[in-house]
């Protein structure tokens, strides 16, 4: 069985592309799919804690399952929300450069 | 529902015209509000009179109709309730019946007003909130009426509030009148505290029984006392009552001479055993009244507007009806506010009608020899102002006289009385002078009317002088249900003894004093008005006119007393006022800008973070999350 210190080394690598893809990237669109792996990374975590758990035998073994497919809907939820409001962005602007959206300040 | 609980429905008719009048009053055509309201009133009265007959042949005459518990904590049961009796009909016959004629003069004398249906939700707005005020079954009920007839004199001083010294008097009247509020709260809290109930008649018991120590219920009866000089208009807040006369005329008949102003009076026959077992409180509303009434009939005398001549000849007379109860004769109070409920309300519609017949015109130097052009108004008066001096045969002798005679031979008051007798003796000389002369300035002697007024006179309409002529005849008629008892029957005073049933004694000269008695307050009414003769008659008003000095001033002023509470308490208020109103902008302002200020510095601080770049945002949530895990890992995990 592979151990899950190799999951949790895989998870640590993509949730930090991700979040380096937040960081730097400009266009919303590439911002938006580092969330989502950021949100995957956490996702990886979980099930691979859930495994550890149930061959444990431990009776919480279900709960890293169940986190994971509420953080699938909500993500889900999230995307339909985002996207909608990037493409609004898009006809109003003809741009996804989210450094150009910067007039939310004092 | 017998006759005698229909009663109770009086002040939800009167209330009922009010609401549709104020409501929809704009929508009814001119005479419609006024023929409503008198209708309301009148039906009003005709309840209180199948009451009235429905008590005499009762056993026990008091009737109470519970309404609502109002609050209910631990042993304190605070419950509204009206009590029909012997007292409380009688005071209901005055408002009704009087009020009854004021609305159907007022339609007259209102005609062509803008406020005209206004006018007549007031009217009938007052004549619910005095009813309450004398059904009430507690003095918490009464306060209710109490305040309910103040907010209503105050709209009705203020009626032309277009004009600012309408609504100064309006203002003062109320004012004064609270200080007067505030000792019936503090007596009701009193009340409370040493007997445990509000209930009129509970509270009267429980003196009677002994429950509560003498000096307790002296203090009681001396905040019940400072209530009544507030609506009373007896001293020290008297003021208010001569410029109460701001008001519409009719108003000035009903509230500030017939019915509220008497409220004080009520309230002190009404807690007449609390006051009988406390001769120190009876003998300060004794006295009260009696410098209230003479120093009223002084400030009479040089007074030039019709109205006021009159305003504090009401003053003057309520501190008669404030001696008779503070000398234990409640019945004998009661019994004055019946009369002069006639002859008041009869005075002041006759300046009413000569009011309304020289255009406005209130200056009685302006007037004089109007009886040859209005002789219903003429005569009428005539006879309220032979009632009120206290000449023989006529309601206000009757009832005068029964205040002297019970003065003197009160055992309630003690030494202090033949002072008192003395003093009010006195009054009733200068009540017939002042009299004479507002009758006699106006109705008699040469016309000096202006030129326009000349032009314009004419007797008032038959809306007015009906109800003028029936109050005359009622201001001799009244006098006749309390005749001099020590001779003849009288009716009255068993009739309200009933009701009021106080351990007072009085002492039973021999029938040759009480004849002399009479004969002396017969004497007084003859002097004032052969005074008045020859003043005004006979020397054309010589001996009055060429003085101008400090006396005349002093009574002109009203004796005084504006301008000594002005530097007292209207300019220390307003130092006061202007006081707080600088620690306010100076202290309290400044503190709270200071602290704002000091909330927009910290901000300009923070400002700069942010920027509106959302990456640059991730970044933050980020480094903060990055330190977060640092700290939980340093300490050694969550757990």
């Amino acid at each position: 069985m592979v151990p899950t210190e190799y999951y949790i080394a895989l998870s640590s690598i993509i949730f930090v592309i991700g979040a380096v893809g937040v960081l730097t990237r400009r266009s919303a669109i590439m911002v938006f799919l580092s969330v989502e792996l950021m949100l995957n990374a956490a996702n990886l975590a979980l099930v691979a804690f859930a495994r550890q758990w149930s061959v444990a035998g431990a009776a919480t073994a279900l709960n890293g399952q169940a986190a994971v497919f509420i953080i699938l809907a909500i993500a889900a939820a999230e995307v339909a929300v985002g996207l909608g409001i990037l493409v609004a962005i898009f006809r109003y602007r003809s741009s996804t450069d989210i450094d150009a959206l910067s007039e939310v300040r004092l | 529902m017998s006759a005698v609980e229909l009663a109770a429905l009086a002040p939800a008719l009167a209330l009922l015209g009010a609401l549709i009048n104020g409501l929809f009053g704009r929508a009814l055509k001119e005479p419609l509000p006024g023929y409503l309201a008198s209708a309301t009133v009148g039906l009003g009265f005709l309840f209180s009179l199948f009451a009235f007959f429905a008590l005499q042949s009762m056993e026990e005459p008091s009737v109470h109709i519970a309404l609502w518990d109002y609050l209910k904590a631990g042993n304190f049961d605070l419950s509204l309730g009206f009590t029909i009796d012997t007292l409380s009909v009688t005071m209901m016959l005055i408002i009704t019946g009087v009020g009854f004629l004021i609305h159907l003069y007022s339609i007259a004398y209102m005609h062509g007003d803008s406020g005209f249906s206004r006018y007549f939700s007031f009217l009938n707005l007052f004549v619910a909130a005095m009813l309450i005020l004398v059904l009430a079954d507690s003095f918490f009920l009464m306060f209710i009426g109490w305040e309910g007839v103040g907010v209503c004199s105050y709209l009705l001083i203020s009626f032309w509030y277009t004009e600012r010294a309408n609504a100064d008097a309006a203002r003062k009247a109320f004012i004064t009148n609270r200080v007067g509020d505030v000792g019936f709260l503090l007596a009701m809290f009193l009340t409370v505290f040493a007997f445990g109930t509000l209930n009129i008649h509970e509270v009267n018991e429980l003196a009677l029984a002994g429950a509560v120590s003498g000096g307790l219920i002296t203090v009681i009866g001396l905040f019940y006392l400072l209530a009544a000089t507030g609506k009373s208009a007896q001293l020290p807040l008297q003021v208010w009552l001569p410029d109460a006369m701001a008001g519409p005329t009719p108003v000035s008949a009903l509230i500030h001479a017939a019915t509220m102003v008497t409220a004080g009076v009520y309230l002190i026959a009404r807690a007449g055993p609390l006051f009988a077992l406390s001769p120190v409180a009876s003998t300060w509303v004794a006295w009260i009244g009696a410098l209230t009434a003479i120093i009223a009939a002084f400030a009479a005398f040089a007074q030039t507007d019709i109205k006021k001549i009159l305003a504090f000849s009401t003053i003057s007379q309520l501190g008669y009806m404030f001696v008779a109860v503070g000398a234990g004769a409640y019945w004998v109070g009661i019994f004055h506010v019946f009369t002069h409920a006639f002859f008041k309300a009869l005075l002041f519609l006759g300046s009413g009608s000569v009011i309304h017949a020289l255009g406005g015109e209130q200056d009685i130097r302006k007037m004089g020899g109007l009886h040859k052009h209005m002789k219903v108004t003429s005569f009428t008066s005539l006879i309220a102002t032979l009632a009120i001096a206290g000449v023989p045969f006529f309601a206000g002798f009757f009832s005068k006289d029964a205040i002297l005679a019970h003065v003197f031979n009160s055992e309630l008051i003690g030494g202090s009385k033949y002072l008192l007798y003395v003093l009010l003796l006195v009054t009733a000389v200068m009540t017939a002078f002042y009299m004479f002369r507002w009758y006699f300035q106006i109705f008699r002697g040469e016309e000096r009317l202006s030129e326009e007024a000349r032009a314009h006179v004419h007797e008032s309409p038959a809306l007015m002088t009906v109800p003028l002529m029936i109050l005359a005849f009622f201001s001799v008629a009244a006098g006749y249900f309390g005749l001099p008892e020590f001779a003849f029957p009288n009716v009255f005073s068993h009739w309200i003894e009933r009701s009021v049933e106080a351990p007072v004694s009085f002492g039973h000269p021999s029938v040759g004093l009480e004849w002399f008695l009479i004969l002396l307050s017969v004497a007084a009414a003859a002097l004032g008005l052969g005074i008045g003769y020859w003043v005004y008659a006979m020397r054309k008003g010589e001996p009055a006119r060429g003085d101008t000095g400090a006396l005349r001033n002093l009574s002109a002023s009203g004796a005084g007393f504006d301008a000594l509470y002005r530097p007292l308490f209207i300019r220390s208020s307003e130092g006061l006022a202007s006081g707080l109103s600088s620690l306010d902008s100076n202290v309290v302002n400044k503190g709270v800008s200071q602290g704002a200020g000091s909330v927009g510095l910290l901000a300009n601080v923070v400002r700069w973070l942010q920027t509106g770049y959302a990456r640059q945002y991730a970044l933050f949530m980020f480094i903060g999350v990055a330190i977060l895990a640092l700290v939980v890992a340093l300490n050694g995990g969550l757990s």
